[in-house]
């Protein structure tokens, strides 16, 4: 008996997870695809010669994990795809606040946290996309817009379970109040050409089939779509460009340290260089995105897609306003 | 005529005959019994009658309806057949009372009940198979059979998984309950005694032939070849030879020939059963004792001639006798068959 | 004392496993109770009614078209003889190894308004255009799902209508019953603990699916546990939710055990193997014809668009990576599979020996994980290891060791343990079905020959339930191959697994490239699925 209590107990250790992050090694936990991150880590590593261990995950669990794994955390950054994440990571105290100079100078400031818990790496805009040939982009104008008569059984949306649309929802109530957008949601559901789709790349196949003439998508699921199918009549459209409108939606890919970290100061190294020039090419050209440092050109392949004015409410509202969101969806019948 | 096979022939993959040429009927309320060696056909033809194997040819008539000819096979639910399975095949997910109630055919509650009674089994309707006996199940096993009033009852070795005494309480009650419902029935038993016991008729079966089909009796004594000789019951041969004067000679005797062969130059053996051996100390012939044992109320003594053939005396008198000593013998001349010896 | 332990043993073993499988279940419901109530408000008033009705349509569909192809199809393959029997009997376990999820996004890509089906209709048949089916619909959802999941039925239906002998049958047709009354009064209840069993395997599986359901974006009770936690970030309304799911389950169980009750369904005794019906002419045309075309729909055409794609990209995915993965999602399988099947073996036959009530409510309450949604159960065994580690680290840091982070935490073994809780319904229900093969009487036999304990466990137990163990240990192992979100959360650094990797990449909406690592865990999962068909081959 005693013997196999000790064989037990070695096998525990020997495969335990007791490998403690070293003084050279940062552990990220990535919402964010490992094929968009890979590269561009293994680019720190060669630089600074601190080794990235990275899991990839969906934001909510890993935010969970960290949130069970307390003072015995492994992770050291947070990374997810969506503003309305990092603001929910802040709330429930997992992230802690970085005070840093090249970080404040590099991100503009509705692309961070105001108190500073968390930080955007690369902004995505999510706009309208039309059907070339049957609207013209005189049509159209809004988001609230596609709520109107002249759409009906003409708007093809994406499910309102994904998070990209809740942020959309949130900035909306953030802009217009709750009553408004409720008409809005109202307006979208009534127009529905078919029922909401899984995924934006489905959206854009379902208008370019003709199911649907417009809908809104994620910037860069258009690039991908179009790269592989350049004859699609698709085109991007972008919303809420009048004077009085705030401007197209954009939300950003962001990442924020966690506060039971044990590497701080790499972790905030790390962040810094994610938000220097360099890093930040890499790190929107991988997925078409634009980089948050202005100082940075976007992909002339994104830059082709026009200039627009973008909304600068602070995308900490998005996480805010999420569950709000959430309920107005439910409540109009937007599945 | 209840049951009636006519001219039933099957042979199986690689020409093993398994049925050859089975003619035989079993008149209403009768019950027949068919034994042999295990492999001698006897449950195939019953699965045959059943209507779960189809002959090459020949046909099956019960109660006057053909079941199987040339042109004809109905199938088993149609034939107003009953059959117990060796295995008494319950439904073990059904009760007692949900096993004898199967058949479709609704049955009058008071023939139930009549069932439920004579088969012993009141108070046991709602148990399942597996809560009950041996015995037990076996019975469920018959009032289901039964319970659709079937034309003819089959009985596959339905005692072979019994303890020797239920063997023969269950045996004399089948015979009662069958004739209570006016049933014809047809037993396939390895156990003579049983066939003997509950039994009309009688078939002996080997290798696919229907050697005789007769009462128990006659079967006994009068085989009509050597092969039912040897399996009815017990008994010796001995070998033998024609003479010329027309008579049969052997070591143990002489004896009259019962004429069955014209073929004079054929040798002959004879057939003898235990209890027609007599020692007889004034008897000229002689045989040399090379077994006895005690066999109530007297003993079996084994003897051997100078042939080397052997034969076994059945005596009253437990007196044992001594081993290796020759004893006058003489036989009973009346219960003595004849068999030829094929060439 | 000693010998009143013993006695017990039965229980407290089988007391101890459900303990351990339950403690995330437990954390779960526990959670439940700390639910904020304006989240729960709403839930009820906009969300639950859809949800429930949603699931109850998607549940019944399912268990009534897998019922129906199970059976159906198990009863040509047992009872028939026809050209191509042997070889369907193993085709038809093929979709086992195709996820839901995957099924799900192939059927969409297929028959949405932009694939190639509707599209063709377009162009050359505008007419009827109009007038196809919406494929994301409750009857296209219903339809994908029980495709990939109606040879558990399949299976377990087979087993049980082999397990029976041809007096049964000849039985009934002796008291008159034909074939088809035959089939209804006698082979289909006779092989109701395996049918069940197949469809309990099919309802807990459609409970917790995530996957495929979110491609079609129906609404079921387990989306909504997704909605409370992702959305709401809310764990504890989530937590609520999946408790209702273990609810319903071991109510399920409950129901099941209470009407079996004194039921058996296996005739102790000879059994003279089935005897097969040949069909001929129309009879065999229409067998053939009815087995091609489920195993067109349920295999070849998923596998053949898995393949057109892969083809396309087979040179940008294609790495030396592949193999990591594939060895990956192979080890941890295999580590699962006999962690899981140990416990199996050990849970059925404490459930045996003991064979009263209690010990058969522990065992049932084991089962439970299988209801929970992949994700919710790994939070709850996150947590209770999370507790764990804290324990763990203020011994070792007492003893000296300077721990700082978590020891369990992080380990290779707990995916292991995490596969067992959600799995071992999987591993345990053909174990405890083959065990009731083992009759009282064997077990007094061989106490007279001095054989018991592991003795006899594994001279003459063993190898009778050999059977019911490997296909127990085959059904986990490709459960374990396809399973997702449980990996996705608890991996340790650089353990991704070719389920992992077709998430990552259909959840970008990159359809094509994930066809390269569906269709090798196609053929992985395709691996232990023959060795079952010919585990299923072999006699009694």
């Amino acid at each position: 008996m005693k013997n196999a209590g000790l064989i037990l107990l070695a096998v525990l250790v020997l495969f335990s997870g007791t490998a403690a992050a070293a003084k050279d090694e940062l552990v990220v936990y990535s919402a964010r695809k490992e094929h968009l991150i890979k590269d561009l880590f293994e680019k720190y590593e060669k630089e600074h010669g601190v080794k990235i261990k990275y899991i990839t995950g969906k934001a909510a669990v890993l935010l969970q994990r960290i949130l069970s794994e307390e003072e015995n955390t492994n992770a050291d950054i947070l990374l997810t795809v969506d503003a309305g994440n990092l603001w929910h990571a802040a709330e429930k105290g997992v992230l802690s606040p970085v005070d840093s100079k090249v970080l404040s100078a590099n991100i503009p400031s509705h692309y961070k946290d105001p108190a500073n818990f968390w930080f955007g790496l690369s902004v995505r805009a999510r706009t309208i996309v039309y059907n070339t040939h049957k609207v013209a982009k005189k049509d159209l104008s809004s988001y609230e817009a596609l709520s109107g008569p002249p759409w009906k059984n003409r708007l093809v949306l994406r499910t309102s379970k994904k998070v990209y649309n809740q942020s959309l929802v949130a900035m909306l109530i953030a802009a217009q109040g709750e009553e408004n957008t409720k008409e809005i949601l109202d307006g979208w559901v009534s127009n529905l050409a078919a029922p909401p789709y899984s995924s934006d790349t489905k959206v854009l196949e379902a208008i370019a089939a003709g199911q649907g003439d417009v809908g809104i998508v994620n910037t860069y699921y258009y690039g991908r779509l179009m790269k592989k199918n350049p004859e699609l009549p698709l085109g991007i459209f972008w919303a809420d460009q009048g004077e009085a409108d705030k401007g197209v939606h954009v939300n950003v890919s962001g990442a924020g340290v966690v506060k039971y970290s044990q590497n701080r100061a790499q972790a905030i190294k790390f962040l810094e260089w994610l938000s220097a020039v360099d890093a930040q090419k890499i790190f929107a050209d991988a997925n078409m995105e634009y980089p948050v440092n202005k100082a940075v050109t976007p992909h002339s392949y994104v830059q082709g897609w026009g200039d627009f004015k973008e909304s600068t409410l602070n995308l900490a509202e998005a996480g805010r306003l999420q569950a709000q969101a959430i309920k107005l969806m439910d409540m109009a019948g937007y599945k | 005529m209840s049951l009636s096979v006519d001219h039933i022939h099957k042979k199986h993959k690689g020409n093993l005959v398994v049925a050859q040429d089975i003619c035989f009927t079993i008149e209403k309320g009768e019950l027949g019994a068919l034994i042999g060696p295990s492999g001698c056909g006897k449950t195939t033809l019953l699965r045959m009658i059943a209507g779960f194997e189809t002959p090459d040819s020949g046909s099956i008539s019960i109660n006057g309806q053909e079941m199987v000819s040339s042109g004809r096979n109905l199938s088993p639910d149609r034939r107003h057949t009953g059959m117990v399975f060796q295995d008494y095949a319950l439904f073990p997910h059904l009760t007692v009372m949900e096993n004898i109630r199967f058949g479709p055919v609704k049955s009058k509650r008071s023939h139930l009940d009549k069932l439920i009674r004579i088969t012993g089994l009141l108070g046991s309707e709602k148990k399942y198979p597996h809560e009950l006996s041996g015995g037990q199940q076996q019975r469920v096993a018959l009032a289901r059979a039964l319970a659709p009033r079937p034309a003819l009852l089959l009985m596959d070795e339905p005692f072979s998984n019994l303890d020797v005494s239920l063997r023969e309480s269950l045996s004399e009650e089948v015979r009662f309950i069958l004739r209570e419902f006016d049933t014809t029935g047809l037993l396939v038993t390895h156990n003579q005694h049983e066939a003997f016991a509950m039994a009309d008729r009688i078939g002996v079966m080997k290798d696919g032939r229907l050697l005789q089909w007769d009462t128990a009796q006659t079967l006994y004594s009068h085989p009509v070849s050597a092969d039912v000789a040897g399996f009815v019951g017990e008994g010796s041969f001995i070998r033998g030879h024609r003479s010329a004067s027309g008579s049969v000679e052997t070591l143990i005797g002489s004896f009259a020939d019962q004429g069955k062969n014209e073929n004079y130059s054929a040798g002959i053996t004879l057939f003898v059963r235990p209890e027609d051996v007599f020692l007889d100390h004034k008897s000229p012939f002689k045989a040399r004792l090379i077994k006895s044992h005690f066999r109530g109320p007297g003993r079996l003594h084994t003897f051997e001639l100078d042939s080397k053939d052997q034969f076994t005396c059945l005596t009253t008198c437990p007196i044992p006798l001594d081993l290796d000593q020759e004893y006058g013998i003489s036989i009973c001349n009346r219960h003595v068959s004849m068999f030829d010896i094929a060439r | 004392m000693i010998s009143s332990i013993k006695k017990q043993s039965g229980f407290i073993i089988s007391g101890s496993i459900a303990l351990v499988t339950l403690a995330p279940v437990l954390f779960i419901l526990v959670s439940g109770f700390y639910a904020e109530s304006d989240i729960w408000i709403h839930l009820r008033q906009y969300v639950l009614p859809d949800l429930l009705k949603n699931t109850a349509v998607l549940i019944a569909g399912v268990i009534f078209t897998t019922a129906v192809l199970g059976i159906s199809l198990a009863w040509l393959t047992s009872f028939h003889e026809f050209r191509g029997r042997r070889l369907f009997e193993k085709l038809l376990l093929f979709p086992l190894a195709i996820p839901a999820y995957v099924m799900a996004f192939i059927y969409t890509g297929l028959f949405d308004f932009s694939g190639p089906i509707q599209t063709g209709i377009r162009s050359h048949f505008p007419v009827l255009a109009g007038y196809f089916p919406e494929i994301r619909s409750s009857w296209g959802v219903i339809m994908v799902i029980s495709l990939s999941i109606f040879p558990y039925v399949f299976l377990m239906a087979s087993q049980g209508f082999r397990s029976m002998g041809k007096s049964m049958v000849e039985a009934s047709q002796s008291l008159g019953s034909g074939r088809f009354f035959t089939l209804f009064r006698v082979t289909i209840p006779m092989a109701k603990p395996w049918i069940f069993g197949g469809l309990i395997l099919v309802f807990m599986e459609t409970l917790a699916d995530f996957g495929a359901v979110s491609v079609f974006n129906y609404d079921t009770f387990t989306t909504g546990v997704y909605k409370a936690w992702y959305g709401f970030f809310s764990i504890n309304a989530a937590s609520q939710l999946a408790s209702i799911l273990v609810v319903i389950v071991l109510v399920i169980f409950s129901a099941e055990s209470y009407f079996r009750r004194k039921q058996q369904f296996f005739n102790k005794g000879n059994h003279q193997p089935m005897v097969r019906n040949p069909l001929s002419g129309g009879g065999s045309v229409l067998a053939i014809g009815y087995c091609s075309l489920v195993f067109f729909m349920a295999f070849v055409i998923p596998v053949g668009q898995l393949v057109i794609w892969a083809k396309g990209v087979f040179q940008i995915e294609m790495s030396s990576h592949y193999f990591r993965l594939l060895a990956n999602t192979f080890l941890l399988g295999i580590m699962g599979m006999g962690f899981t099947m140990a416990v199996a073996v050990v849970l059925a036959y404490s459930g045996r020996t003991m064979n009263d009530i209690k010990t058969g409510i522990a065992a049932k309450l084991s089962l439970a994980g299988y209801a929970l949604p992949g994700t919710v159960l790994a939070v709850g065994i996150i947590n209770v290891v999370a507790q764990l580690d804290k324990v763990f680290s203020d011994l070792l840091n007492l003893a000296g060791f300077q721990v700082s982070s978590g020891v369990l935490n992080g380990s290779l073994l707990l995916l292991p343990f995490c596969y067992m809780v959600r799995f071992l319904t999987a591993g345990y229900n053909p174990v405890f079905s083959n065990m009731t093969r083992i009759t009282a009487s064997m077990d007094e036999a061989a106490t007279l020959m001095k054989v018991s304990g592991l003795t006899l466990l594994s001279k003459i137990h063993l190898p009778l339930i050999r059977r019911g163990i490997m296909t127990g240990s085959i059904l986990v192992l490709v459960e374990i191959i396809k399973e997702m979100p449980v990996t996705l959360m608890l991996r340790p650094f650089g353990w991704d697994t070719l389920a992992v990797k077709i998430f990552e990449l259909t959840s970008e909406g990159e359809w094509e490239r994930a066809a390269l690592p569906a269709i090798t865990l196609v053929v992985a999962g395709m691996v232990p699925i023959l060795f079952l068909s010919i585990v299923g081959r072999k006699r009694y």
